[in-house]
């Protein structure tokens, strides 16, 4: 490759193409075109007469529809929060491996293999009205009432909780495990205590890999709908912004305004990737400068 | 035990006066360190010498308090320390990949110490800016560390550790990370600072050019015990065991039975042929011993008075730009090396001159 790279320019760009071809064929066919196909019928309202944005103002002037992003929001951004700082406090504590390691993290990351409508059924039987955890409350006497952990957000949020927190952890615990630990031996032997090393030298190191999980987990649970719908309460306080362009897609038959909807959850996903996106490139600009070399 | 206010109108350094310990490592059942003995005075430069996994590094890992000893005591200034955790130690240590705060600039990894300190910004300013000076880093203050070379990078680590005034140095193989020619300037900086900071400095190193060159003393050590402690010269010249005189560098070990001892000599037979050595105490007639030998010391061609003369073939040739080193078959099948200026003809029979006083008696393993 050097040689074709000194050579000609022209040869190595050819060699770049070809290889690119088959995977950009991909994206174009099962990416781009359906993403533009989409953004096109929903441009095309049901009602003949109606202006081509018609259904996003329908959208937006109508608060039932409306109020899907606050909902998507309020359950995503929770969920994404606490699944990011459990990832980080275990994969913390696990950087420089512990007992049973391997052990540990097949369990942490178990859920994965799982599905989410399994997950879900698992939910409802352990967390459910008369699932064993409110059952074993009952019993021992600890509540007079069965506690409401299913068909609302909580539910969701632990649902979307297990789906995304395998994949955060792992992401953390290969990020953290690869930062050098003599950073650590050198911070100590400067004077500084674990509390001081976390913050000083750690976590500034950590924070990279930290946005980007947070931006990741955020965007699937922003996507989120079989948990919304199955341990949720898809007609109320859980109501999603997928349940609602699902429902006008196969309950109203009106694609166009479903397409009009996945546009916007799609829109907004990317509007939160961007400002994440920012926040860590003021953060950690001189991150990136600094291990250059390592 | 804070070093702010031990240090407080102070000179460069406050060197201790004296480190004793005696420890023990074991990581499962395996003795790394056997009941490790060092006594160490101020201002002393002490290096542990040997090859990898010889423990010479969780020995300094412990005096650190990174690594927890297994067994033993630490003394400083007949005060007990091992129970005292690293950052209350006080003592300066540099790493072998430097370990430089990546996210911080160089002024920044200087002063991260001393901020820890609650120092006033004048003072770390002032203190930064001075050490960067002895470093010869002046100048390099906002430069962040994957910007700078490998060389540039340990002096940043040494200046960050020297900035506090630490009672004690630790180095662990700081150079090994450095081609060739920088690890020798490197190595005379850091004698330098040694002696201008009269700093007490403990290093550690598997290069036995880098431990003669800094050393006041040097201690070998080997899975973990300790062959022998000494000044440089009574280690290059009087090794105690042929484990220490292979890593120093004789080449040539020839098992030997001894004969009768007359005049501060002593015979020693050797494939049918009598050798005469320089007479030890503590070897008798009719033991079994070994006898060494540099290759620089092996003489080419016959001695005068024909003693210790051996007779064998070129059977390879190394050329080393000065000199030369060459292997020989002797007559009677055993081998040996000669470093010689006069010029080795592969294939040729020669004689060789073992000097008598150029020979190491020790004991057989």
């Amino acid at each position: 490759m050097a040689r074709i790279r000194s050579d000609s320019r022209s040869e190595l760009d050819l060699v770049a193409i070809l290889c690119l071809t088959p995977s950009l064929l991909y994206v174009l066919a099962m990416f781009v075109y359906p993403f533009l196909y989409g953004i096109y019928i929903s441009l095309q309202p049901k009602k003949r007469d109606a202006g081509i944005f018609s259904n996003y103002v329908a959208f937006f002037n109508d608060a039932y529809q409306c109020n899907t992003i606050k909902t998507t929001f309020m359950l995503a951004l929770p969920t994404t929060i606490a699944v990011v700082l459990v990832a980080l406090f275990l994969a913390y504590g696990m950087r420089r491996g512990i007992w049973f390691e391997r052990t540990i993290t097949t369990i942490l990351v178990l859920p994965i293999s799982l599905g989410v409508v399994f997950l879900s059924e698992g939910i409802l039987g352990f967390y459910g009205h008369n699932g064993w955890l409110n059952q074993l409350l009952l019993a021992v006497g600890l509540i007079q009432n069965p506690l409401e952990l299913t068909h609302n957000s909580i539910g969701v949020i632990f649902s979307l909780f297990m789906q995304n927190f395998p994949f955060c952890f792992l992401m953390l615990l290969g990020y953290i495990s690869g930062i050098d630990p003599s950073l650590e031996s050198s911070a100590r032997m400067l004077g500084a205590g674990p509390w001081t090393i976390f913050r000083r030298v750690m976590f500034p190191l950590i924070a990279p890999g930290l946005i980007i999980a947070f931006a990741l987990v955020f965007v699937m649970s922003f996507a989120v709908f079989p948990s919304a719908v199955m341990v949720g309460q898809p007609a109320g306080s859980t109501r999603t912004i997928s349940i609602a362009a699902y429902q006008q897609a196969f309950e109203q038959y009106d694609m166009s305004y479903a397409s009009a909807i996945a546009v916007i959850m799609g829109l907004c996903q990317l509007a939160a990737l961007v400002v994440i996106v920012l926040v860590r490139r003021r953060m950690t600009i001189a991150t990136t400068m600094g291990v250059g070399k390592r | 035990m804070r070093p702010s206010r031990a240090y407080a109108g102070r000179g460069m350094a406050d060197s201790i006066d004296k480190l004793q310990m005696s420890i023990t490592k074991r990581y499962g059942g395996k003795v790394v360190l056997d009941q490790f003995p060092l006594e160490i005075v101020g201002r002393e430069f002490v290096t542990f010498l040997g090859p990898s996994g010889c423990g010479k590094s969780t020995a300094l890992g412990i005096i650190a308090g990174l690594v927890p000893p297994s067994d033993g005591e630490i003394h400083l200034n007949g005060r007990r320390i091992d129970d005292v955790p690293p950052e209350k130690r006080g003592f300066g240590m540099v790493f072998q990949n430097y370990a430089l705060f990546p996210h911080l600039t160089v002024f920044g990894n200087i002063a991260f110490g001393l901020s820890l300190q609650k120092r006033s910004s004048e003072e770390i300013d002032k203190r930064v800016r001075d050490m960067l000076g002895l470093v010869r880093l002046a100048g390099y203050e906002d430069r962040y560390p994957g910007q700078l070379s490998g060389g540039q990078q340990q002096r940043v680590a040494i200046a960050r550790a020297l900035v506090l005034h630490p009672r004690l140095m630790l180095f662990d193989e700081p150079l090994s990370n450095l081609d060739a020619k920088l690890r020798v300037e490197m190595r005379a900086e850091i004698k330098q600072l040694h002696t201008r900071l009269g700093l007490t400095s403990i290093y550690v190193t598997h290069d036995q050019a880098e431990a003669l060159s800094l050393s006041d003393r040097i201690v070998v050590l080997r899975e973990g015990v300790l062959m022998q402690v000494g000044t440089p010269q009574e280690i290059h010249d009087r090794p105690k065991n042929v484990f220490v005189a292979d890593f120093m560098g004789f080449r040539n070990f020839l098992d030997v039975t001894l004969g009768k001892e007359a005049g501060g000599m002593i015979e020693a037979g050797f494939k049918g042929q009598i050798l005469q050595a320089r007479a030890r105490d503590s070897f008798h007639p009719g033991e079994r011993a070994v006898l060494a030998i540099r290759p620089e010391d092996v003489r080419l061609g016959q001695s005068g008075d024909g003693v210790n003369v051996l007779r064998g073939k070129v059977e390879l040739v190394e050329y080393l730009g000065r000199e030369q080193e060459a292997e020989i078959t002797l007559d009677g099948g055993a081998r040996l090396w000669v470093r010689s200026h006069e010029k080795i003809v592969l294939g040729e029979t020669l004689d060789l001159t073992l000097p008598a006083d150029k020979f190491v008696l020790l004991r057989r393993e």
